[in-house]
């Protein structure tokens, strides 16, 4: 429904007229809006008898001209982030493959415990299993993080690979019988690799989130990003940057996850139009949405046409 | 498992809290959402640019980092919400771009040709709307808003890890502390709670995507 206009009639002089002063309008309103904060943010505030400098006061600011801040946040913030969510991806890679092929196994004694087992990782927080790894195993923060990020990304990177699989047309397989190939063989070497660059896009997706939730290593206490700029910068120079370091750690964490998110819209459209020429239907971004939409395809799909085995 | 028996108390203590987060922040996240999926959708390009801005930089954002400023930033900005409060107006901002995402991909799902028969037919604006696209989009978009509950429902825990509000994950972590010994049965208790919400909220998202999907 991308063409919202067969809804109504198209809109005649006045109605154009009308939306413009709206437009404006609103425009005005937010700008109005953002200053008020802004300017509210600024007013220098009384407490308890002392008055505070306001928040863009420059004393708040002298910080960011400070090298070896910049140095730290870099080195230890960014890295930090960055080493746990790049391992951790690569092993939530790994488990998924793995669970995706238990998952569709012809035997009921692997495949149900297996589902089981993605159904029970995939309803527990994830800061719940950084928090059950780090008391529990005593592997220290950093493999705490790492670890519950794998095995949560990796049970949604598996249900996803899996409708992937559901989801090829039944043709590959058979062929695959056809020519002498064994049922693994065929799973492994003609329906995997397609699966795998269905779903690449939903997988880079869930990437954004795991790299998004490497911020809850800020709880566990693993030194990343946010922990550095908020804990340990935050109390070496004082409170009164809190808010600037704020600041910073949030455009830090805008600057990298938007990247990603790029990256996966890009591959996205450029799977779409390898795989679906012509048919440019809009795709949720959202890999958990996305998930489900595949499974129903899937599922939709072998309903159809009724099980192969 | 003794603990768990003795503490029973501060665990359903607990679930209360997060069922409050989850039900407040759910329904604040709701409003929000629908304001934004409308603003979205909207003929007007102001509202859709702001909208669109939005969208991006919320769910862009850490979680944590949202809480953070609701629980430390804001005090420091004059506001005087309790945690519990601020935690919840967390969660709603958090969770609003994700509901406005699928509001908008239900209502986006709905083939052209659906308005155009509906428009070829003779139907006015209000019945296209009420009788053709809205059915259809209604379909499509409770599963996916049901994933983006079962996301909320985990997220709560991070309120309760930042916050200095004790919902499970703030129960959990004190016991775990306290009793050193037993930690395993505590988490697993925790667990258990959270699985009672996040489960058949799941198993409920499959069933009805399976029902409804529409064959094209």
């Amino acid at each position: 429904m991308s063409g919202a206009s067969v809804l109504f009639d198209a809109p005649g002089p006045k109605a154009r007229r009308l939306s413009r002063i709206f437009s404006v309008v609103t425009a005005v309103l937010v700008v109005a809006g953002l200053g008020w904060v802004v300017a509210t943010l600024n007013a220098p505030r009384e407490s308890g008898g002392i008055t505070l400098p306001g928040m863009f006061d420059p004393s708040r600011w002298d910080i960011v001209q400070d090298p070896e801040m910049w140095g730290f946040i870099f080195s230890v913030g960014v890295w930090g982030t960055l080493r746990a969510a790049i391992v951790a991806a690569v092993l939530a890679i790994a488990l998924g493959i793995v669970l995706s092929l238990l998952r569709s196994s012809t035997i009921a004694w692997v495949r149900i415990p297996t589902a089981v087992l993605i159904e029970f990782f995939r309803g527990m927080p994830v800061l719940l299993m950084m928090l059950f790894i780090l008391l529990v195993a005593g592997t220290g923060q950093y493999w705490a993080v790492v670890s519950a990020l794998a095995i949560y990304n990796g049970a949604l990177i598996g249900e996803a690979l899996r409708a992937g699989l559901v989801a090829l047309p039944r043709g590959q397989r058979e062929a695959a019988l056809s020519v002498g190939m064994r049922p693994l063989q065929s799973k492994m070497l003609v329906e995997f690799p397609q699966a795998f660059r269905q779903m690449l896009p939903i997988i880079v997706a869930q990437l954004v989130v795991l790299l998004k939730d490497t911020s809850l290593a800020y709880i566990v206490g693993y030194p990343e990003l946010l922990r550095v700029t908020l804990n340990n910068l935050g109390s070496f120079y004082g409170n009164r940057y809190l808010f600037t370091l704020w600041c910073i750690a949030f455009v830090l964490y805008l600057a990298m996850n938007l990247s990603l998110s790029w990256f996966a819209r890009w591959l996205s459209r450029r799977t779409d139009r390898r795989y679906h020429p012509g048919k440019a239907g809009p795709r949720p971004d959202d890999p958990s949405q996305a998930l489900l939409l595949a499974d129903a395809t899937a599922e939709a799909s072998e309903s159809a046409r009724g099980p192969l085995r | 498992m003794d603990v768990v028996i003795a503490n029973l108390p501060l665990y359903l203590q607990g679930f209360s809290v997060t069922l409050l987060l989850l039900a407040v922040g759910g329904v604040g996240a709701l409003v929000l959402g629908t304001l934004i999926a409308a603003m979205r959708i909207s003929p007007i390009a102001t509202l859709r640019v702001i909208a669109t801005v939005y969208t991006e930089i919320i769910r862009n954002t850490p979680l944590t980092l949202v809480v953070i400023f609701c629980a430390i930033i804001l005090p420091i900005l004059g506001s005087d919400l309790s945690f519990l409060v601020s935690g919840m107006i967390a969660l709603a901002v958090y969770t609003s771009p994700f509901i406005a995402e699928a509001l908008r991909s239900g209502i986006n799902g709905v083939p052209v040709g659906q308005a155009e028969a509906a428009r070829s037919l003779g139907l006015g604006f209000g019945l296209t709307v009420s009788m053709i696209v809205l059915p259809q989009a209604f379909r499509m978009t409770i599963p996916p808003l049901i994933n983006v509950f079962i996301a909320l429902t985990k997220n709560t825990s991070v309120v309760g890890g930042v916050g200095f509000v004790s919902e499970l994950f703030g129960v959990g972590r004190t016991l775990a502390n306290a009793n050193g010994d037993a930690v395993i049965a505590i988490l697993v208790g925790i667990a258990f709670f959270y699985l009672i919400v996040t489960v058949p909220l799941g198993l409920l998202a499959t069933q009805l995507e399976r029902k409804w999907v529409v064959q094209r």
